[in-house]
């Protein structure tokens, strides 16, 4: 790990007004993800700032009947909490079903948006990889792609978003809160947070430098079934192959977003509205654009069977 | 055309800043050879097992190497330093953690409780004789990690809080062979005494039921 200094911020201005103070910096939350990709080296900040004292952990009703939850909530208490088992349960299991009882201890709500992809290539500071190191070439193109993207990417990255949270998060139609070093505040939906590659795959997300976020806040509750079935090597205690985050009511409309298939979570509304037609409709509009690789064309028809069982699950046509 | 190769890939590994020599070698170990200035350091007061060690720190020490290299406690084991294997599972503020994902100065203030303090060989906290009695273990090297997690599986489930195969999310979790193994899944064991585990858990949570 690289030396780094380290200070305790005690305002969220005051958290965004440090880091903007120390070009190249990060803020920390539970850690999980930014100390393994320091150790790597893959992140070198010279400049820390700790917001785990800001007081954003709590989980509060908002004017408008939704929930507003602080970007320092932990994982595990998200997934426990009564209102969100009740009226978001897509959330909580989407939650349950990532990392372990220890790291979701630990993750935060806005640290779980943000976690870097899990491409195997990023982890290998041996090997090009735009994402890690910009222009050196992407070695995951002709390379090992099993895990990788199937549809959104571009000639510079094929790379998944990992999180399991922001999936549900983005099939809810959460919006991400902020604040940055000028004290100015913005809203940002979640279908515009994640970027998909193009020629910039080492920008994950539209945040600014040194923007900080304060809090997700979900719309009041859909109803409906509430389901996440996620796909992976073994039954617990790995990142998915893919997933299906579905949201669906009595008479089979809803929302579906699936995880593992694209650089963010992958929602679109054509196939949104194919879902009374079943599986098969919905799978082909979710990936006309799709371009997969040898290695993972598997992962369409996979979603397809994990869409029909989701869909036989919520009582509707499968 | 291959020496071009050479230099473009040269640069970029180092920042341009290498020497020749350089480029053959991880940079980043090369860079550390290079440090002028010493790391930058905090203090830090740990509250571990209910004493209190105030550290002087380099601020990139974890808190699992604050324990074993600095605070002598060895109990707290390091296996993959990532987070994947558990056994540098410690509790803060009742809670399980990995301690090798957390730096220690972020822990400042925080109750920390390790394997050495839930019981003594003189007088075993009830997990760890369970594990001694179900033979939960065959090395031993990830037992430190496994005890630390069960005794907060049990609260956990207690707790109400649910877990992946929690059938009904707005149910309370039953202490079930499924809901142990499912909330263990975070704890490897290389020699595979995972069914032995899941005995001494069963038994712990009965006892107290
Ligand atoms: C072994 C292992 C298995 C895992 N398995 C899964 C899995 O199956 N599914 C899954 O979804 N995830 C998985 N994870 C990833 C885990 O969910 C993330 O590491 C975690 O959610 C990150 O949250 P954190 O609070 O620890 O973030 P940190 O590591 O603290 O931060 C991550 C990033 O977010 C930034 N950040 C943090 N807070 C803020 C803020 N308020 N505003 C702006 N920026 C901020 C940091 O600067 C950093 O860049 C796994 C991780 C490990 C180590
Ligand atoms: S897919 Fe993206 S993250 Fe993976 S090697 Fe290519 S550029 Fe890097």
């Amino acid at each position: 790990m690289k030396p780094f200094t380290y200070e305790r911020a005690d305002s969220p201005a005051a958290a965004a007004a440090a880091a903007a103070r120390n070009p190249g910096s990060r803020f920390i939350a539970g850690g999980t993800n930014l100390l393994d990709l320091m150790k790597l080296q893959i992140e070198t900040p010279p400049h820390l700032v700790d917001v785990t004292g800001l007081k954003l952990d709590r989980i509060d009703k908002t004017d408008d009947g939704g929930l507003r939850i602080g970007a320092l909530v932990r994982n595990t208490d998200l997934a426990a909490d009564d209102r969100v088992r009740r009226d978001y349960g897509v959330l909580s299991r989407a939650l349950l079903a990532g990392a372990s009882g220890q790291l979701r201890n630990m993750a935060t709500t806005a640290g779980n948006l943000l976690q870097r992809t899990r491409c195997p290539y990023f982890y290998d500071t041996n090997m090009p990889c735009n994402k890690r190191t910009p222009g050196s070439g992407c070695s995951a193109i002709g390379g090992y792609s099993r895990q990788l993207a199937v549809v959104g990417s571009s000639g510079s990255c094929i790379a998944t978003h990992p999180s399991d949270m922001a999936v549900a998060m983005r099939a809810l139609d959460a919006m991400v809160e902020t604040v940055r070093s000028d004290g100015s505040t913005r809203t940002i939906p979640i279908a515009d947070f994640h970027r998909l590659p193009g020629e910039t795959p080492h920008i994950d997300t539209n945040l600014a430098p040194a923007e900080l976020i304060t809090a997700v806040t979900l719309p009041k509750p859909l109803g409906g079934k509430h389901i996440y079935k996620k796909v992976r090597d073994r039954a617990s205690y790995a990142f998915a192959l893919i997933s299906v985050a579905a949201v669906i009511g009595k008479d089979g409309k809803g929302r579906v977003t699936i995880g593992g298939v694209a650089h963010k979570p992958w929602r679109v509304d054509a196939a949104d509205a194919q879902l009374p037609q079943g599986a098969k409709a919905t799978a082909q509009a979710l990936f006309a654009d799709a371009k997969p690789t040898k290695d993972n064309a598997y992962k369409i028809p996979l979603v397809e069977r994990t869409l029909g069982v989701v869909l036989a699950q919520a009582g509707a046509k499968s | 055309m291959a020496s071009e190769l050479e230099i473009t890939r040269r640069g970029v590994l180092a920042g341009g800043a290498a020497t020749a020599a350089m480029a053959t070698t991880n940079p980043a170990r090369a860079q550390m050879t290079n440090q002028t200035t010493p790391p930058p350091t905090v203090p830090v007061t740990l509250d571990v097992n209910g004493t209190s060690h105030t550290l002087n720190l380099d601020t990139r020490t974890s808190l699992l190497d604050a324990l074993r290299e600095h605070i002598k406690l060895t109990g707290t084991k390091k296996g993959c330093d990532q987070g994947q294997c558990g056994a540098c599972t410690v509790l803060v503020d009742g809670k399980r953690i990995n301690s090798c994902l957390t730096l220690a100065v972020m822990q400042q203030g925080k109750r920390i409780q390790t394997v050495e303090g839930l019981g003594t060989p003189d007088s075993l906290h009830p997990m760890q004789a369970a594990f001694v009695k179900h033979d939960g273990y065959q090395c031993g090297y990830c037992t430190p990690g496994q005890i630390c997690s069960a005794v907060a599986v049990i609260a956990e489930i207690r707790a109400g809080i649910p877990s992946h195969v929690t059938p009904d999310l707005t149910a309370k979790p039953q202490l079930a062979d499924a809901e142990i193994r499912e909330r263990m899944s975070g704890n490897i064991c290389r020699c595979g005494a995972y069914s032995n585990i899941v005995e001494a858990i069963t038994e712990v949570a009965g006892a107290k039921a």
